[in-house]
């Protein structure tokens, strides 16, 4: 009896277990499926097209990538700095007394939820920007400063942990030289921790790529290329989110899905390296 | 100057900017968090857990649909979520530890924990929503419960690699089969750490909006039937917020207030868990 619980229980968890990978693995073969229609109508022009017009049946996604690969960089420019700076000022500058609260309140920033950044966005943000570039407010450069307040308390703290992972001792032996906090910043914590920290930006260039919410608000899914950064713009989550419940017809389904699976080919590629790369994982007990 | 006073300087500079982007960068997130509390505050009132929503401009309406909704909706996905996620963090750890399948399945997990959400809901409305022929309660408790699965899966793994070997052999020893000495001393073992995971993962999926704008969709007034397109607080939230109301507006504010409270909780609750287990 035992011996049979025994094999139905090792293998049920099996069962479970390979069942994530099955499950990613349906992820990308039924949204490839989906797409087929578009990717033999359109083929290649799907990425180089900019016209983007569902009543013309033209789907053009290139003003869409354009505004991911934009906005995410306008948001990590912002962010990374800032967040080395917190980093820097969590792990070698606070006073005792600050450091935990601000610590950790900076990590429970990092719980809520990216609607509500977008909705403070829209509100407050967005008024801002309008009173001081002009036009309506609703932009690229909106959305990229929105992603950035969105994933700078992520960056902050992982960098924080990279940074802390330097061994006190190379640090006092540093200071023991005479080095200044700066000196002992760069030329020790940042080599020693270097790899953890260019593996969390990356990590958090992957999320910022696909994130919805926080900019789906603020953007104004306009799909049209404008170096002019106070235009409104569109990115890939931010087409999905506005028009996968307006499509009407199959090929214009078959287009979002296609849009769907770059989204995930780009963020998995991205998340990819930083894991890979930069962050091997300490295992636990090891 | 001399090379001293030089790297005095740059070093004053330095930590001067660094302590001045510490300062904007909270200044920022305690300004969101600021907004946050007091427009919610402001919205919140009784009608808003008694009432439904209604048209805009009625003084009767409230959130009590995408409260009830997103209970269901989260509620499915935990039920669904947790169980498979345990037994699948059971395997890696129990049975195939550091072997080339457990190492890939934790690669793929982790990445999945980062991977966008909304291709999670284009990927449910393309086997669930679509077939069904309408939107479901159902196929947001599915995008939910895909989300939820790999975290479940990490934390479990890692917590149940924490109880001692020795705890294992004891069990063993006394002849019991390897199924028993799993249910009832490697979990009793991991109890706190478990639950710390649950409640983590449940906390990130209460905040997805982007898996349920074309899964469970939404739905203005009261449902229970998840076979129905289905209020959540996050989606209602995104609908409130972007309408052109004002009374719709401050309704948002109050979603938005409630689920980030709930989240905050579940994550303080979580992180005292942490502290004690690390006490012991």
């Amino acid at each position: 009896m035992n011996l049979i619980l025994d094999k139905i229980f090792a293998h049920t968890t099996k069962f479970i277990a390979l069942g994530v990978l099955l499950i990613v693995a349906w992820i990308f073969t039924e949204l490839f499926q989906q797409s087929l229609v578009s990717i033999q109508s359109s083929g290649f022009d799907f990425v180089t097209q900019t016209k983007w017009a569902p009543n013309l049946e033209k789907f053009g996604a290139l003003p869409a990538i354009y505004g991911s690969v934009v906005s995410t960089f306008l948001a990590m420019v912002l962010a990374v700095p800032v967040a080395i700076g917190v980093a820097i000022f969590l792990s070698e500058l606070a006073p005792a007394k600050l450091k935990s609260p601000v610590g950790v309140s900076i990590e429970l920033l990092a719980a809520i939820p990216s609607v509500i950044y977008g909705m403070w966005g829209l509100f407050y943000f967005v008024p801002i920007i309008r009173d001081i570039v002009g036009g309506v407010g609703i932009s690229m450069l909106s959305a990229g400063i929105v992603l950035s307040i969105m994933i700078l308390p992520f960056m902050a703290a992982v960098t924080r942990d990279a940074m802390n992972t330097t061994p006190d001792i190379l640090k006092e032996s540093a200071y023991a030289l005479g080095g200044t906090k700066w000196d002992v910043i760069k030329d020790v914590v940042m080599p020693y921790a270097k790899a953890g920290i260019i593996g969390s930006f990356i990590l958090a260039l992957g999320r910022a790529i696909g994130e919805t919410m926080a900019v789906t608000f603020v953007m104004g899914n306009v799909h049209k290329i404008s170096l002019d950064l106070t235009q409104p713009a569109t990115s890939i989550p931010v087409t999905l989110a506005n028009e996968f419940n307006e499509a009407d017809t199959g090929i214009y389904y078959s287009s979002l899905f296609e849009l769907s699976l770059l989204l995930l080919v780009i963020s998995f590629t991205i998340i990819s390296i930083a894991k890979f790369y930069f962050l091997r994982r300490k295992r636990l007990g090891a | 100057m001399t090379h001293t006073e030089k790297r005095i300087l740059t070093n004053k500079i330095v930590m001067t900017l660094s302590t001045l982007s510490a300062m904007v960068g909270m200044t920022f997130l305690f300004w969101i968090l600021g907004i946050l509390v007091i427009n919610g505050i402001d919205a919140l009132n009784w009608t808003i857990f008694s009432e439904a929503g209604a048209p805009p401009g009625y003084e009767e309406s409230g959130l009590k649909h995408a409260l009830i909704g997103q209970l269901m909706i989260v509620g499915v996905a935990t039920f669904a979520g947790v169980p498979l996620g345990i037994l699948a963090g059971t395997y890696l750890s129990e049975y195939v530890q550091q072997s080339k399948l457990a190492e890939t399945i934790r690669d793929i997990s982790d990445i999945m924990m980062s991977a966008p959400s909304i291709v999670i809901g284009a990927f449910v409305y393309a086997i669930v929503v679509a077939p069904m022929g309408h939107f479901s309660g159902w196929a947001g408790s599915v995008a939910l419960t895909i989300i939820m699965l790999p975290i479940i899966l990490r934390t479990t793994d890692d917590m149940l690699q924490l109880v001692p070997s020795t705890l294992r052999e004891a069990a063993f020893a006394l002849g019991a089969p390897k199924y028993k000495v799993i249910m009832q001393v490697v979990y009793r073992g991991a109890k706190v750490g478990i639950l710390t995971g649950v409640l983590l993962g449940v906390a990130r999926v209460a905040g997805e909006t982007a898996p349920l704008l074309f899964t469970s969709f939404n739905d203005n007034f009261l449902n229970t039937d998840m076979n129905q397109p289905m209020a959540s607080l996050t989606v209602t939230m995104f609908n409130y917020a972007t309408s052109p109301y004002e009374d719709w507006q401050k309704l948002g504010w109050a979603a938005a207030f409630i689920l980030s409270m709930f989240i905050l909780g579940l994550n303080i609750i979580a992180r005292v868990f942490l502290m004690k287990k690390k006490g012991k």
